[in-house]
């Protein structure tokens, strides 16, 4: 028994322990498996991370050019310095250092970087002085690095700030046509992964991830040399009469594109401060009462009815008419006038007589086709549709009031669209800000209606007009004036917005313009004292700007050669082209 | 046994050839990425360039600037109505 059980038990020994030596290789086999099978995609790609790094492959903003292909927004890199403050925290000298290149305290750049010693990447300061940035690197620094940004740049400042807007410090567009095509000028950072050694030298670059998409370029249809025009004929207007602000709007009639669009106030785009009461672009974003300057509209839309030709007699006597308990009245008694000496001295009774006339809903219908209560379609940030009420709700009153613009209000770039139309037989066109847009033109008023109404603005800068002062020597000018009271909680009080729209040269329009004087506070304040002044130098230098040729340039030919030869020899005076 | 002994052989050289090709191959493609990169690096400091001389032109020749130097230090004026010559086309 006892022999069995000596040879038993080794027997049971060398079981157990080829037992144990069976599982050991199986669970070595089993991790092995693990290992090399299942998990060989997760340790791969641990291993690749110590040295594969994914880079961002940075992408330049789109510029901004004008319509001639000058630019008007530049993106140029920068460098600006981060550092990881566990490194540079070790020596305190070097932060001395450093706070000394960049003219900054010590000691808070200390206090900044002690509260986030558990990051790896602060921002010490971004967009630096291409100067101060040699001057860092040439420290050498350890835990101190450049890393090379673009920054925007408008070499047009504050004249073109309104239209095009500013980017953040992240190159994002906060503001203008910067938003609105952000998409289209910010581009996509592409992605590559690399391959880097143990001091961060990209070794090799492994694959593209992501291609980058660089930002596009984004061409305008204003003229810089028209824009700039403009700002600082404005500019002058609304410091001279104390005004609170200004816009001039100067729009090409064959295409329905925005050659300048400056408004007053402005700001510097390069250091934007956000609060700045110059930051919105008045002309699209801010409505207001456009007074006079409608009178050719509802004018339009009482010769489309029929009711009246420029030729029906309109008795204004005696310069006041009384609708429902409210009065309306004209500077002076004008008496007999016709439909055109109406617009041309601009009466208020004689618009209120005609659109009395008026059913309600084709005089709506007028203004609406002329686009007023719509958004012009630009798609700018912000743009107002202004308010133009439905005809059912109007009162008899209001309907008098509206046809010499009161009880709507419209956007600058509104009126501008709508004396493009007059102008161009009736042809509306969608105003637009940028280069190649397709602006198929839209007939709103039939051309012959069209036509007189355009016959009737001429006379406005005729010897009895209200807009003398917006003729240009050697061209017919077309337009209207226009005054209004402004709306305040207690009724309209004694402040004013002069405005004159109108275009040029009359018998083949090329350009329109509109000026809005906002609130003068000097002794003049009509539309033809302050406004039309405006009007004419704008007007005068871009037809001169544009090469248009005078309406009848034989006979300023024939004139001028007559006068200069009889003054001088030939070739003495302009003697240079 | 010749026969294996040759194939072997052949073998052998072809393995080592292909072995000095991949090093090779592997060197060029890593040199030229390096190059790659430089030519990145340049043509991105080019680009910045132009950035920057775009910026300068704009600025030498915004309207305001060019104005104040033509009246001040050329004594230009805008010629009066009666001084300008028409030229018929």
């Amino acid at each position: 028994m006892s022999a069995q059980n000596d040879i038993t038990v080794p027997v049971m020994r060398l079981y157990a322990f080829l037992a144990i030596v069976l599982l050991a290789a199986l669970g070595l086999a089993a991790r092995a498996f693990n290992l090399q099978i299942t998990e060989t995609d997760f340790l791969k790609e641990q291993g690749e991370a110590r040295f594969m790094r994914e880079v961002e492959v940075p992408v330049r903003r789109g510029n901004i050019l004008d319509r001639n292909g000058e630019p008007l927004a530049v993106s140029t890199p920068v460098d600006s310095v981060w550092v990881n403050p566990g490194e540079l925290l070790q020596s305190p000298e070097d932060i001395a250092r450093l706070a000394a290149v960049l003219g900054a305290d010590a000691d808070e750049i200390q206090r900044r970087l002690t509260q986030r010693a558990q990051r790896e990447f602060v921002w010490l300061k971004r967009r630096l002085h291409p100067d101060l940035a040699a001057q860092i690197q040439a420290l050498n620094l350890p835990g101190v690095f450049l890393q090379k940004e673009y920054r925007r740049f408008y070499p047009a400042g504050e004249v073109a700030a309104h239209v095009i807007g500013f980017t953040n410090i992240d190159d994002i567009g906060q503001e203008g046509l910067e938003l609105a095509y952000n998409d289209w000028l910010q581009g996509k950072p592409g992605v590559k992964r690399v391959i880097r050694d143990r001091l961060g030298r990209t070794v090799e670059h492994a694959e593209l991830i992501r291609e980058s998409v660089p930002g596009q370029e984004l061409q305008l249809t204003i003229d810089r040399r028209l824009q700039y025009l403009a700002y600082r004929e404005l500019k002058r207007t609304v410091l001279k009469h104390g005004a609170r602000s200004g816009t001039v709007v100067v729009l090409d009639i064959d295409t329905g594109e925005v050659l300048a669009m400056v408004n007053w106030p402005s700001y510097n785009p390069n250091q934007p401060s956000i609060d700045s009461e110059g930051l919105r672009n008045r002309a699209v974003t801010d409505v207001y009462e456009p007074g006079s300057v409608m009178k050719p509209f509802s004018i339009a839309s009482a010769l489309e009815a029929g009711i009246v030709t420029p030729d029906t007699p309109i008795d204004t006597t005696p310069g006041r008419i009384s609708i429902g308990g409210y009065t309306i009245s004209d500077h002076h008694n004008y008496g007999p006038l016709d439909v055109t000496r109406v617009i041309t001295k601009s009466s208020n009774v004689g618009a209120t007589k005609i659109a009395l006339e008026l059913d309600s809903e084709q005089m709506w219908n007028t203004y609406d086709r002329l686009g007023f209560g719509n958004v012009t379609g630009t798609g700018f940030p912000g743009e107002s549709a202004g308010v133009l009420r439905n005809h059912k709700r109007w009162r008899r009153v209001e309907q008098a009031t509206l046809s010499y613009g009161y009880g709507l209000s419209v956007t600058t770039l509104q009126l501008a669209s709508a004396f493009a139309a007059v102008a161009d037989d009736g042809k509306m066109r969608r105003p637009s800000l940028i280069k190649g847009a397709d602006n198929p033109a839209v007939s709103a008023i039939e051309p012959r209606i069209a036509r007189q109404v355009a016959a009737m603005l001429e006379t406005v800068t005729g010897p009895e007009g209200t807009g003398k002062s917006a003729r240009v020597s050697n061209y017919r000018v077309s337009g209207k004036t226009g005054t209004s009271r402004k709306a305040s909680a207690a009724g309209y009080a004694s402040r004013y917005i002069g405005s004159f729209a109108g275009y040029a040269p009359s018998s083949d329009p090329k350009l329109v313009c509109v000026v809005v004087v906002n609130d003068p506070t000097g002794d003049e304040y009509y539309g033809g004292q302050v406004a039309a002044p405006l009007f004419s130098t704008v007007m005068g230098g871009a037809l001169r700007l544009l090469d248009i040729a005078p309406d009848d340039y034989q006979r300023v030919l024939a004139y001028r050669t007559s006068r200069i030869l009889g003054q001088s020899e030939p070739g003495t005076k302009g003697g240079q082209p | 046994m010749n026969a294996r002994l040759s194939l072997t052989l052949i073998l052998l050289a072809l393995v080592t050839a292909s072995a000095l090709g991949v090093v090779y191959t592997r060197h060029q493609s890593r040199s030229l990425a390096v190059e790659l990169g430089e030519l990145e690096n340049a043509r991105d400091e080019i680009i910045a360039e132009w950035s920057r001389l775009q910026l300068e032109q704009a600025w030498l020749a915004d309207a305001s600037h060019v104005e104040s130097k033509a009246r001040r230090e050329l004594g230009m004026d805008q010629p009066a109505d009666t001084e300008i010559l028409v030229v018929e086309p």
